[in-house]
């Protein structure tokens, strides 16, 4: 039996999580050096994983499958390709610069890393999950603690409403999204008599074109809300706003890719037909987001609302990406996942720790911090070029296919949607200029201080990410686009 | 030796980054350390670049010292660097011009080392752009020098004046031209970037080489629009993304603000080098991937390069802050370029060896003026620096006689105002004459109109001399001016050398020019 790699990546945070409760409330650095090693051994085995995907071979490796419900054939049943792998190495790299960051967290920080940890799990397994079933369990698995984390450690102002209104969202998505699921499991199971939630023998169940057309728009929103299309996005900004720190950076890094990739997986790969009907309308939805969200951004003056608009526009292009269904648009989406989730938690370490110093995100107050903390405007630099697709960085090796692929499709959408690199621009000078350069208000002289080394270590992390993947795309492109050739095969083309 | 050779365009390329990188580990607070060690790691890209021009052979055709690594397979991408005459005497020139702008900087005392690492990164921008032979890299380049130049203008900027932005909100002049410069450009560049999508989606490929070949055959129409449409808006958008960067008239706008709220040494780049790489993308992308949209529109870019000889000249006579009228001047020196270029362009498509005859020598010009204008202007920028720092103004009312004080300082000026001006014997004469030679059968009335500005380029260089060294003496700056000292004519004495040298022995720059634009036709 090969080495269980996938399934130790998606139990350890949970197992890690129960265990840390069993530790005494007031032993903080106990917990805290506890998560730290979960974080760093989930991260070096994501690492490991992505880097031994053999990607000559493709298609689905490092499989597991047991039985769980054989009766009505649901099986734990995991594996890796091109299009979830990045994606797990992202949850590494945000979960382990996530403890980094946390690690100031004084109210009651053993239920903070639990809860956080249960998320973890959760997201790992929607990624790798190859079974239908398994994947809304897992999908609630990460909603529900997000509910929690927010409403007991977010900002006081709009936690409790911000919590609720998330979790509304998402529920009643997943079970539009569910209703879509089961219509695939019965019709499916009534055509072939073999009952199962196998996402690759649904794969194949060569469903008809009107019920693919049919439900295709319940399986896709249903999921893409999570992703935070338009016109289902609003939830999003409040939840980043009001969530504390490192749930931002789960929130914004890794759970909208879920709700991208979920869509995907599903939507597109199962219902392939479903989505060639839809496509138009989609697209243009996706470009309300990009544009749209580019827009709001611009004109937030609370920091961390900028930063929370701006992942509705980038989540725009994830979406857009798919919808092209051609090879670029797909390979671009691919890559804007993991280069969006890495620069969203970035951004959002920064707010966090601005906010911590400041006690305000209200752009206009703020002012001169390169004085006090070097490093971070360089890190919130490499994170904003990123952000506005500049070459050199992850985000132009992302944006630029999913633009080829909106070329392919329909040429005017591209140039519409390129509007929002302008846009984008503008409201990342304006903060670089704003919160990092000028002069340091008076109020704060002598109280804000620099942030402390494993902040910095967070920091160095994530914007290394971005230059690499920027500088040396074949690190991850092959990869991604041996993902996005078996999507291809489903969709009847290459 | 043979490891330097066989890449020798990858180590120019590179090795400012390694500079960068040293200059960065270096402790923060030696800053006569750091000065120093910038100052001569830059001498490296320099003195390969002096291998690479020795090397180089100016009679083979095509591109030399070529390497191609696998860069973004998925888009048919690589690393694909070559140089040709043209690039040669522009990465020539980069690498020459970053010394003396490091040496200029060493007035600098604010953050040194971050100032230091981001020229660096601006120096691989440019030469990037340069080199490169894949349109993706090319963008890559082009855009990725954007950052450093926009941080320097913005942190290391003039600290004076204020101007409003955003509805109101008062922000220091500086912020305010980095903001213009940034996103000017970067809208600018939208249109490229689209294009070169669609080229790349269409073509399947980035190879500039290759689509040389493939792009201008293509003639199935696209999207639905026949193909003349497709490439006539593509040419556009390449066109104005180029004329922004140049800049042609009316896309002008930003430069006056970025070139005087830039410090001394990034006005120096900025209209030394940066301002050639848009006249370089008319060069390397425009007249070969679209010659027949380049004819077609010739007459509408020489109708703008001759707006911009006049208006560029009219508006720096106008001037009464003295970099403000250098940066204007380079409005009007530039505009000679894209002339140059709109004439060629138009001569190459009539297919008649009478007017490719004219091309060539309006071609050769251009070239040469880009060279030309990188030296003075990086001079003339300069040398506002350097009384700029005696007297802290630019007002032209303030000074005034300034001659007897600092009689080398004035002697100088007064050189290298005449090598802009096209003084005879001095380097500008020699590229505006051809210009004017090989434009004048092709587009006679424009040429004679460009002559006006010629006339109103020595009124404005005559009224800056006269505002700074002639005339009453203003009272004020008696015993508060010093000369110019030993670093500061380190950094000048170069350029006028060249500048001398050019005007008088131009043939072993143009032998090296001529090669290289007689492939377009």
């Amino acid at each position: 039996m090969q080495f269980p790699i996938l399934s130790i990546i998606v139990f350890t945070p949970i197992v890690t999580g129960l265990l840390i409760l069993l530790i005494p409330a007031e032993r903080k650095t106990e917990i805290r050096v506890a998560a730290l090693a979960a974080g760093a051994f989930a991260l070096l085995l994501s690492i490991w994983a992505y880097f031994s995907y053999d990607i000559a071979a493709g298609g689905y490796q490092f499989i597991e499958k047991y039985d769980w419900l054989p009766a009505l054939g649901i099986s734990y049943h995991v594996g890796m390709d091109g299009m979830n792998g990045p994606l797990v190495l992202l949850t590494g790299i945000v979960m382990f610069t996530g403890v980094l960051i946390s690690w100031g967290i004084d109210d009651r920080p053993r239920e903070f890393f639990a809860f956080l940890f249960i998320l973890a799990t959760g997201v790992f397994g929607v990624f790798v999950t190859l079974d239908l079933f398994m994947l809304f369990f897992f999908y609630e698995i990460a909603v529900f603690p997000m509910y929690l984390l927010i409403s007991i450690w977010g900002w006081k102002v709009t936690r409790e409403y911000a919590a609720m209104k998330l979790t509304l969202y998402l529920f009643i998505g997943s079970v539009v999204a569910l209703v879509g699921a089961l219509a695939m499991y019965v019709t499916a199971g009534t055509a072939t008599g073999q009952w199962t939630f196998d996402m690759l023998v649904l794969e194949k169940a060569g469903f008809s074109t009107s019920f693919q057309t049919l439900w295709f728009p319940f399986v896709f929103f249903g999921f893409a809300v999570l992703g935070g299309i338009f016109p289902f996005h609003n939830w999003s900004p409040d939840g980043h706003v009001a969530a504390p720190t490192a749930v931002s950076m789960f929130h914004a890094g890794v759970l909208m890719k879920l709700g991208a990739f979920a869509a995907l997986r599903v939507g597109i790969m199962l219902l392939p037909e479903g989505a060639k009907a839809h496509m138009w309308w989609i697209i243009v939805l996706t470009l309300v987001n990009v544009v749209y969200g580019a827009f709001i951004a611009s004109v937030q003056t609370d920091f961390k609302y900028v930063i929370g608009f701006s992942s509705v526009s980038h989540m725009g292009l994830v979406s857009m990406g798919f919808a092209t269904l051609n090879r670029e648009g797909m390979l671009g989406a691919g890559l804007q996942m993991f280069s969006h989730g890495v620069m969203t938690a970035l951004f959002f370490a920064v707010v966090g720790m601005v906010y911590d110093q400041a006690h305000t995100r209200e752009i206009p107050k703020l002012g001169g911090f390169r004085k006090v903390m070097p490093l971070v405007p360089i890190a919130f630099i490499i994170g904003g070029l990123v952000s506005m697709g500049m070459p050199g960085f992850s985000g132009f090796i992302a944006e630029f296919p999913i633009f080829m692929g909106l070329w392919g499709y329909k040429p005017w959408i591209a140039i519409v949607a390129a509007l929002s690199i302008v846009i984008t621009a503008s409201y990342i000078i304006r903060i670089i200029g704003n919160v990092f350069f000028g002069s340091l208000p008076e109020e704060f002289e002598g109280h804000v201080h620099d942030v402390t080394v494993l902040d910095k270590v967070a920091l160095v992390c994530l914007s290394t990410v971005l230059v690499i993947v920027g500088v040396f795309p074949s690190i991850m492109v092959p990869m991604v686009e041996s993902g996005v050739n078996y999507v291809l095969r489903l969709l009847g083309g290459a | 030796m043979e490891f330097i050779l066989n890449n020798l365009l990858t180590l120019i390329l590179f090795t400012p980054v390694l500079a960068a990188v040293i200059v960065m580990i270096l402790p923060g607070e030696q800053e006569q350390l750091i000065r120093w060690t910038a100052f001569i790691l830059s001498f490296i890209p320099l003195a390969l670049s002096i291998v690479l021009w020795v090397s180089f052979d100016p009679t083979a055709v095509g591109f030399q010292f070529e390497q191609q690594i696998e860069w973004y397979k998925a888009l048919n991408s690589s690393f694909h660097v070559g140089v040709d005459g043209i690039s040669l005497t522009m990465v020539l020139l980069t690498t020459l011009l970053t010394p003396l702008a490091l040496l200029a900087s060493f007035s600098i005392r604010d953050r040194i080392k971050s100032y230091m690492v981001l020229f660096f990164l601006l120096e691989m921008g440019m030469l990037g752009v340069f080199m490169m032979l894949d349109l993706l890299l090319f963008f890559v380049f082009w855009e990725f020098g954007l950052v450093p130049m926009y941080f320097l203008i913005n942190q290391w900027g003039s600290e004076k004046g204020e101007r409003e932005i955003w509805g109101g909100r008062k922000v220091p002049a500086r912020v305010y031209a980095s903001i213009k410069f940034m996103i000017y450009t970067m809208a600018g560049s939208l249109g490229l970037l689209l294009a070169i999508q669609m080229i790349g989606l269409v073509s399947g490929t980035f190879d500039i080489p290759e689509l040389m070949k493939s792009w201008t055959s293509l003639n199935t129409p696209l999207f639905g629009m026949p193909i003349t449409t497709v490439k006539a808006i593509a040419f556009w958008a390449f066109a104005i993304a180029f004329a922004i960067k140049v800049p042609v008239w009316p896309f002008h706008t930003w430069l006056p603000d970025a070139h005087t709220e830039a410090p001394t040494a990034g006005s120096m780049i900025l209209a030394g080098v940066l301002l050639k790489l848009g006249a370089y993308g008319f060069l390397r992308l425009v007249l070969p991937l679209y010659p027949e949209e380049s004819k077609y529109f010739a007459g509408v870019l020489a109708f703008l390069a001759v707006m911009a000889i006049i208006f560029g000249a009219l508006a720096s006579y106008g001037q009464d802050d003295f970099k403000r009228l250098v940066a204007y001047s380079s409005v009007n020196h530039m505009g000679f370029v894209v002339l140059g270029i709109a004439a060629a362009a138009f001569a190459n498509g009539t297919k008649d060896p009478q007017f490719a005859q004219y091309a060539n020598i309006a071609l050769n010009g251009a070239v040469l003026q880009m060279f030309n204008h990188g030296l003075s202007a990086a001079g003339m920028f300069f040398l506002v620096g350097v009384i700029y720092e005696r007297t802290h103004t630019r007002d032209l009312k303030e000074f005034g006689g300034l001659f007897p004080l600092v009689p080398v300082y004035g002697g100088i000026l007064i050189f290298t105002s005449m090598a802009s001006l096209g003084l005879p014997g001095l380097n500008g004469f020699i590229s505006e004459f051809l210009v004017v030679q090989g434009s004048w059968p092709v587009f006679t009335l424009f040429t004679a109109l460009a002559m006006i500005g010629l006339f109103f380029t020595g009124a404005y260089i005559l009224k800056g001399l006269k505002q700074v060294l002639h005339g009453p003496l203003n009272e004020h700056w008696a015993g508060h001016i010093s000369e110019i000292n030993a670093r500061e004519l380190m950094v000048i004495v170069p350029l006028m050398v060249m500048i001398l040298w050019i005007g008088i022995w131009p043939s072993w720059i143009l032998d090296v020019i001529n090669h290289a634009v007689a492939v377009f036709k």
